[in-house]
């Protein structure tokens, strides 16, 4: 069992917690997840790692409340533990070399997004930062990232908070006014990440994105991860938990993650009414 | 009394009613039929099946013991040379090994020795409240890698004999290939759980949720104070066939499909892991893997479940009495057929039609056998234009895996094949001083009795190395 060492709401639907997982903390990059089991009967489900600390064991996860498990998840009470906590899983964020990265994140992907840009800025990276959500009820973690940033732009799709409009504006007047970069790294919804690569595809800009397709065990066995990159015209097939998550924004084939994303939608949509009315109930 | 010339009969399950449920097919012998099936033991001087063996079970001993309804003695005698006696007796392909080579088996049907094992095991584990007794520890510390089959026989070899063993599982329950890979129906899992539970009362330690090469490496299990590590991660990624549409929602690895009705429960109603269930589903392989999955499908409630097999049922690779199981509950063998395409749903008008991008058909190509290939397996060949669709809603994929590269990776010095599986001498020593490694992880995908073979060898290597 992994106690839950605190739990925070950052908004309405996400929430903060650190779990004590000594062994995944002493060894955690940025970019890299975590696969845990809320309880006996529950499924696994990958959360990239939001933060981790070595001296007191406890590892970050951020995560919005989308489905049954994320729901039993964010019922849980500090002091309480969750079955099973595995990881750091895949390959940490490639930050060695780069002068000046351009970090976009998008809705709850940014909580991902700010780990990596707090290890480019702790090295030395200029980073700039361009984060996206829905309205203003769902921003998150501005300040941790004004703090990681050289500049911050700060995006909702209503305009109910900072600039109106989606990440892709900046992104594209960034690019259109000269402004450098060696990497653009972009977490968050997949549409999102598919049409910031299109975005910077004219201008020649390196993209890494960060794949969270559908998972089991996230050792690199079942292969319900897998997604396809189009290497030099060919179609390869590759899986996020060992060959990723990250990837080279130009090779993934966007469209077919997002339809396999959808393949529980239904059944998701029902167990997590069923979970509520539980929780109703109770 | 004449020798009757055939096997005693296992009883199983109604086809019929067993395609319905996940309870065990076999039903295992009767302590009647069991001693009447041991009477048929001729116990021959040479002693042929015990080299069949892959762990040299002293099977004449414990058939002798069982004559004189000495069950428990029969198990001592198993329990010298198997950790895993209730396993093995259930899934080893005892036709191929011990029994194909029994003298009895020259003129009548050989003896039934895997259904003496499970008899006598599945007897101990219900009527004998012996606990194992834990071995006074030499000082010797060693680290197995995985929990399956490999690593468990491993483990219980080295506590044995003194050693302090501590276990570690990627999963968050322990027994590898065991638990996610071989269903219920076949291998109920509170067996497996049994054994594990042995082995705790013999001093094991299990660590779950430990993926080594990411949570530890193999340097730092060292560095802790281990002075052996044996590898037993099992085989890895799935592989694919590489034709148009297997990103299909709806086409699955055996391994993903297994995993979720077997480790995830997803065969149970109050599990949270969503599965497929239901329509008609395409199984690709002939392997045991592919009887696995076809009849999970069809447990889970397929109306209809196809074995697709590129070759014919003589060189059809899983064991008869699998695909007889198969054949009664109603799977239909598409032999001589190959995979070309997976069609998926599209509607034109529609893009937010939430059936677009599920499969509905299978495309497949007729083959014929060509000469024999190097090893002897006639080679298949695609008959041009013998293309048909076989409508479907999933499509399983069962041929086979590619070792896990995350070991090899993290291990410095540790050399593989070309194939990725881990090189080892004949005492099942790495390339890596006191790295041990054994079963899929070295050889592919083969079987749970090779994988306990190779744990077996390792644990004696081991052993051999601290006593010099």
């Amino acid at each position: 069992m992994y106690k839950i060492l605190s739990r925070k709401e950052l908004n309405p639907t996400v929430t903060q917690m650190e779990i004590e997982a000594p062994l995944v903390a002493a060894k955690a990059k940025a970019g890299q997840f975590i696969i845990l089991r809320v309880d006996e009967d529950g499924e696994r489900i990958p959360l990239t790692i939001a933060g981790s600390n070595k001296e007191t064991g406890a590892v970050k996860i951020i995560f919005q409340v989308v489905g049954a498990t994320t729901e039993k998840l964010n019922h849980k009470k500090e002091g309480e533990s969750i079955q099973d906590f595995a990881g750091p899983l895949g390959k940490p964020t490639e930050i060695e070399g780069k002068k000046s990265v351009c970090i976009v994140g998008g809705g709850v992907g940014c909580a991902i997004a700010l780990p990596v840009a707090q290890a480019f800025a702790a090295q030395g990276t200029e980073v700039t930062s361009i984060i996206g959500f829905r309205n203003k009820d769902l921003l998150i973690l501005e300040d941790e990232f004004r703090a990681a940033s050289k500049e911050l732009i700060v995006m909702t799709d209503d305009g109910s908070y900072a600039r109106h409009g989606n990440v892709t504006v900046p992104l594209k007047e960034l690019l259109e006014a000269g402004r450098h970069f060696d990497e653009i790294i972009t977490i968050g919804p997949v549409i999102m990440m598919k049409f910031v690569t299109l975005t910077a595809k004219p201008f020649n800009v390196p993209v890494t994105v960060s794949m969270n397709p559908i998972m089991i065990d996230g050792t690199g066995m079942c292969g319900g991860c897998r997604l396809t990159l189009v290497e030099d015209g060919k179609r390869v097939t590759k899986f996020a938990c060992v060959d990723g998550p990250d990837f080279n924004g130009y090779e993934v084939d966007f469209d077919e993650a997002m339809s396999r994303a959808r393949m529980y939608f239904p059944f998701e949509r029902k167990a997590h009414e069923e979970t509520c009315n539980l929780f109703k109930n109770a | 009394m004449p020798l009757d010339p055939k096997k005693h009969e296992m009883p199983v399950q109604d086809p019929q009613v067993r395609a319905h449920n996940f309870s065990e097919v076999a039903l295992g012998y009767t302590h009647e039929v069991a001693i009447a099936e041991a009477k048929r033991c001729l116990n021959c001087k040479n002693r042929p099946c015990v080299q069949g063996c892959p762990v040299n079970i002293a099977i004449p001993d414990f058939i002798s013991c069982l004559k004189q309804d000495d069950i428990e003695g029969a198990y001592h005698v198993i329990n010298k040379s198997s950790s895993l006696h209730a396993v093995c007796g259930r899934v080893c392909p005892q036709e191929t090994q011990c029994e194909s080579k029994c003298t009895l088996g020259i003129k009548f049907e050989p003896v039934g020795i895997g259904r003496l094992e499970r008899f006598v095991a599945d007897w101990h584990n219900a009527n004998s409240n012996e606990a194992p007794k834990k071995v006074a520890s030499n000082g010797h510390r060693v680290a197995i890698v995985g929990s399956g089959p490999s690593g468990l026989t491993c483990a219980g070899d080295l506590a044995k004999a003194g050693f302090e063993v501590t276990v570690y599982e990627a999963l968050h329950t322990e027994g590898g290939v065991l638990v996610y890979g071989i269903p219920e129906f076949r291998l109920p899992k509170a067996i497996v759980a049994k054994e594990v539970d042995t082995l705790k009362q013999l001093g094991v330690e299990f660590v779950t949720n430990a993926v080594i090469g990411k949570t530890l490496t193999v340097d730092e299990l060292f560095e802790q104070g281990n002075e052996a590590v044996f590898i037993g991660s099992g085989a890895g990624l799935p592989n694919f066939m590489n034709i148009p549409g297997e990103a299909f929602k709806g086409v699955y690895s055996a391994n993903e499909f297994l995993t979720r009705s077997n480790l995830m429960k997803a065969f149970r109603d109050k599990c949270d892991t969503p599965i497929m269930k239901g329509g008609k589903v395409v199984v690709v392989g002939g392997g045991h893997v592919a009887m696995d999955a076809a009849r999970t499908a069809l447990r889970l409630g397929a109306e209809k479940v196809y074995i697709v097999y590129r070759r014919s049922m003589q060189e059809l690779p899983a064991r008869r009495e699998e695909v007889e199981h198969a054949e009664e509950e109603g799977i239909q063998f598409e032999l001589l057929r190959n995979p070309v395409e997976i069609i998926g749903y599209n509607n034109p008008d529609n893009p937010r039609d939430e059936r677009n991008g599920f499969v509905t058909g299978c495309k497949v190509i007729k083959m014929e056998l060509g000469e024999p290939d190097a090893k002897g397996r006639r080679r298949p060949i695609p008959v041009e234009g013998s293309e048909y669709v076989i409508d479907c809603d999933a499509v399983v994929i069962a041929i086979g895996t590619s070792p896990n590269p995350l070991i090899k990776s993290t291990t410095k010095g540790l050399e593989v094949n070309a194939h990725g599986g881990i090189i080892v001498n004949e005492d099942g020593l790495t390339s890596r001083a006191n790295v041990y490694a054994g079963g899929d992880a070295v050889t592919g995908a083969a079987t749970v009795i090779s994988a306990m073979g190779a744990g077996k060898l390792a644990a004696k290597s081991i052993i051999e190395y601290f006593n010099k």
